[in-house]
Order: structure tokens, then C-alpha cells, then sequence
């Protein structure tokens, strides 16, 4: 059985003594209006990746907040070796900035009025280039598991989800808590009906009633609109793959966490405070999911899945584990580990952490997972209210 | 014996398919832990995925699955049924 001690894991030192597994140079667009002028860049300069997303103008309180917390998140992650930001005026962009300096990586804002689009393209392309040359002399080092964080978020499950890809997270979860890491799981609705489960494993009671207050007040939110999550949770692909109420889905899901104590709550984007497993406040949607995860810092991500989410991220790589032999046969460009043969009893649980842990070494080593060879950058902004 | 059917907890209303299972055929239930719990005769074809009755569900009763309510039957069930959307339902929210 795999110990995650003795895995040899590589990374790159940021100057705040955080480990990043990819070498990123980011160009994060603060708004809608600044894509254009962002991936202009990133065309420009071999190497670097602009962010595009259609929000930034008008948003206002904790909406806004948590906005500027996911794009500075993105910066701020240690697989990011340098940082371009881009905003239409310079105030709001310099915000952005100031949050990524303070974890002393190198970070430049540039603002399109009084400028143009055109001169603002040149002069962070210049400074684009500078950054990739220093990112691109950067080498790795070995760095313990107890530096690594990393998150997990089930998609487009089903019920071999529940018996065996998520079980197989849970299982490598406990042992990565045991060896220091620090991890991140979430998806708050998704949770109806082990939320009880939850506030059980969670460390102390002060956890336990913070997970309830943002379970409620997601609940609340529903119900303010007079509606159900029924049609929505379930998913149409969860019912297709054999998953019938959103009670069987949340026992599926939870599975990922494993035995390990939940050891703090965040709200979304919030950076962890402490090593072993956290549970941030998250929507259930993928992409916004491991955004939210991206911009708490986490470095890499296991992905069970059932029928077959083909989810990516531009800044941390995502693994797809899948234990269904219809979707390993048939979406196999996806799948980074095959646990179809659980579904035999040909390889038990401890052998399916193994090869989770195995998977998770090469990943961080360098491996492309199927989603970053497959071009899935999924970047998507958590919105929790319209804009003024 | 080859096994169709895994089931959670070996108490539970119901075993998940493994493979497409078809109606008439006598299908071994096994645990995660690959301890068998004896055979089911299904009743109607079960897609992979799709769970079966390991008893009879009756109409207002608790489906249990993972030794937890996951549903409740909203009409009989036998045992060897295809259990799912047409015959459980969540007791959580209402449509």
C-alpha cells in the first residue's frame, strides 16, 4: 500500500514558499471588456494563457468580492509563476494586482483607458515576454506531500460513482491527510440527505454548525425562489447512469471524503488555513467548482466521474478517475485512470488508492492529464447575484 | 459465481447492475468487499448502473441503499424489479 510520504513529488518554489506543479504565465482579464486585449497577449507570447470570462462591471457586495477573490485566486496560485493583469480603468485592476504581489511572484496591471487596446496590448506583451523568460528558467524541486494542496469534486456521477471512483478519492484522501497534505472538497446542495454525515465527521461542533449555516441558507436560497432542485439534482446524466434521488447521489459523493475530520470551513475562494481536509461552500457545478478550488490555491484535482464529465481548468490539472466500463470504453480520451476492474472485485479499494496516489505523482511530475492534452480550460465565475 | 449485482450494505433494499442485466436470468449479488449474499431473478432487463430490488418494495415504504433512506417507493417493487425514477422518489424536495 502506498504511502503519499513516499511519493516523489516535484514542483516549482514561489516566493511565498508555496509549491506550483504547472509553470503558468496567467493574463486575467478583471472584466468582459479586457478579453480581447488579454488573449491578444497571450497570443502574442508563446507560453502564456489569458483567462477570458464575461463578468467583472457593475457587481457589487459579497458578489463582487468573491469575484475579485477568484481572478486574484487564479494569480495568487502557486502554479502560477507570474501574473499580467488587464482591467479597463486602472483602480479596480490595481486591486487585483495588490493581491497577487503580497504573495511576492511577479505581477504587472495594465489599463486599457487612455491607451487603447493597442498600446495596452504591446506594453503587456513586452512585459508578458520578460515574465516568460524568468518562468521559463525556473526549475523544479522536490518538495514533501505536506507542502501539497490539492481538492476533489465528483461530475456527472453515477452510481458505479458512489461505489467505487469516489470511495477510491476517499481512501487516497485519508492517506494524503495522514501525510500532511491539505485538502479541499465542497458542492453544498449536493450534500441533501448526508449533510447529517457531514456535520459528523467535522472536527469540532463550531464546524459542524458553520457547514449547516451555509447548507440552510443554500436550501433557503431555493425555496426563496419558489422552486425545488428537483429536475436539476439528479442531473438528466445521473438518471440516465442509474442515480434516482438526490439522497442516493449526496451518499455517492461524500464517499470522496473518506474518514478524514473536516478540519475547517471556507467560504468560496478562501484560501485554506490549515493541513488535512477542508470543506469549502461551492456550488456543485463543475467548472465553477474547480475554479473556486483554483482560487483557494489548490494545485491539482481528482475527478471521479460516472457517465463522463469532460471537465478541464486552465490553471490546475484535473484527473479523471471513472469505474464505468461503458465510459472508459467509450470516452477513453478522458479517463486518466481506469477503475473499471473494482466493478469486477478485481482490484480492491486499497489497490484503486494506489493507483489514484500513482496517477497523482506522475500528474504533479509533469504528466498532462487527458483534459489538459484535450484543450478543457474551464474557467468559470461563481455569480451569486445579478449586477447592478 | 460470476456476480451481476453489487450491493452496498448487505441489508439494503437495493444492488446496483454492473452489466446490462436481462429480464428471466438468475444473477449473483456480491458486496464491495466481494462477499456473495446469494442470487436475485430479475424480473425486468436493468441497464448497467440501474439498481435492483433485492426484496419487495412496497408502495410508502423507505428504500434503503448504503444502509441509509435514499428514497421512497411510490409504487410496489418485487423483488428482481428495475427500481428507479418510475417507481422511488426523493424525500427531500417536491417537484
Amino acid at each position: 500500500m502506498i504511502n503519499p510520504q513516499d511519493l516523489k513529488l516535484t514542483g516549482y518554489r514561489r516566493p511565498d514558499g508555496r509549491f506550483g506543479v504547472r509553470n503558468h504565465v496567467l493574463i486575467i482579464p478583471v472584466d468582459d471588456l479586457s478579453n480581447a486585449a488579454a488573449e491578444a497577449v497571450a497570443h502574442n507570447i508563446k507560453g502564456t494563457m489569458a483567462l477570458p470570462h464575461p463578468y467583472g462591471r457593475l457587481q457589487f457586495g459579497d458578489d463582487l468580492e468573491l469575484t475579485f477573490r477568484t481572478l486574484a485566486g487564479q494569480g495568487r496560485n502557486p502554479n502560477c509563476a507570474a501574473v499580467i493583469v488587464i482591467g479597463i480603468e486602472p483602480k479596480w485592476t490595481d486591486r487585483i494586482v495588490q493581491e497577487i504581489a503580497k504573495t511576492g511572484k511577479p505581477c504587472a496591471g495594465f489599463s486599457i483607458e487612455r491607451s487603447g487596446d493597442l498600446k495596452t496590448i504591446e506594453a503587456a506583451s513586452r512585459k508578458a515576454k520578460e515574465f516568460l523568460h524568468a518562468a521559463s528558467e525556473i526549475r523544479r524541486e522536490v518538495f514533501p506531500v505536506n507542502k501539497l494542496t490539492m481538492s476533489c469534486k465528483c461530475g456527472e456521477s453515477d452510481t458505479t460513482s458512489g461505489l467505487a471512483a469516489n470511495p477510491t478519492v476517499g481512501r487516497a484522501f485519508e492517506r494524503l491527510a495522514a501525510a500532511g497534505a491539505t485538502l479541499i472538497f465542497g458542492e453544498t446542495t449536493e450534500l441533501t440527505g448526508a449533510e447529517d454525515l457531514v456535520m459528523e465527521q467535522c472536527a469540532t461542533p463550531e464546524i459542524a454548525a458553520q457547514f449547516k449555516a451555509a447548507f440552510d441558507d443554500y436550501q433557503a436560497l431555493v425555496e426563496s425562489q419558489g422552486v425545488s432542485l428537483v429536475g436539476s439534482q439528479p442531473t438528466e446524466g445521473n438518471i440516465r447512469g442509474g442515480l434516482t434521488t438526490i439522497e442516493e447521489k449526496a451518499l455517492g459523493n461524500i464517499q470522496k471524503a473518506g474518514r478524514c475530520p473536516i478540519v475547517d470551513f471556507l467560504e468560496p475562494a478562501h484560501e485554506p488555513r490549515k493541513p488535512g481536509l477542508s470543506f469549502m461552500d461551492s456550488s456543485s457545478a463543475a467548472a465553477e467548482m474547480v475554479t473556486l478550488c483554483a482560487a483557494a490555491g489548490s494545485v491539482v484535482h481528482f475527478f471521479p466521474t460516472g457517465q463522463g464529465n469532460v471537465i478541464g481548468n486552465p490553471v490546475i490539472p484535473v484527473i479523471k478517475l471513472s469505474a464505468n466500463p461503458l465510459t472508459v470504453a467509450t470516452m477513453s480520451e478522458h479517463i486518466d485512470v481506469d477503475l473499471s476492474a473494482m466493478l469486477r472485485i478485481e482490484m480492491n479499494l486499497d489497490q484503486a488508492g494506489d493507483a489514484a496516489l500513482l496517477m497523482l505523482e506522475r500528474t504533479i511530475n509533469g504528466r498532462l492529464t487527458a483534459a489538459e492534452i484535450l484543450r478543457h480550460n474551464e474557467f468559470v465565475l461563481t455569480k451569486l447575484y445579478r449586477s447592478a | 459465481m460470476k456476480h451481476g449485482i453489487l450491493i452496498h450494505e448487505p441489508d439494503d433494499d437495493v444492488g446496483v447492475a454492473v452489466e446490462d442485466l436481462a429480464a428471466g436470468a438468475e444473477i449473483g449479488v456480491i458486496t464491495l468487499e466481494g462477499k456473495p449474499v446469494g442470487t436475485v431473478k430479475l424480473i425486468n432487463d436493468v441497464p448497467l448502473g440501474h439498481k435492483v430490488a433485492m426484496r419487495d418494495l412496497t408502495s410508502g415504504k423507505d428504500v434503503i441503499e448504503y444502509g441509509r433512506v435514499i428514497a421512497v417507493a411510490i409504487q410496489g417493487a418485487p423483488r428482481g424489479s428495475h427500481v428507479h425514477t418510475h417507481n422511488i422518489k426523493t424525500k427531500r424536495w417536491t417537484a
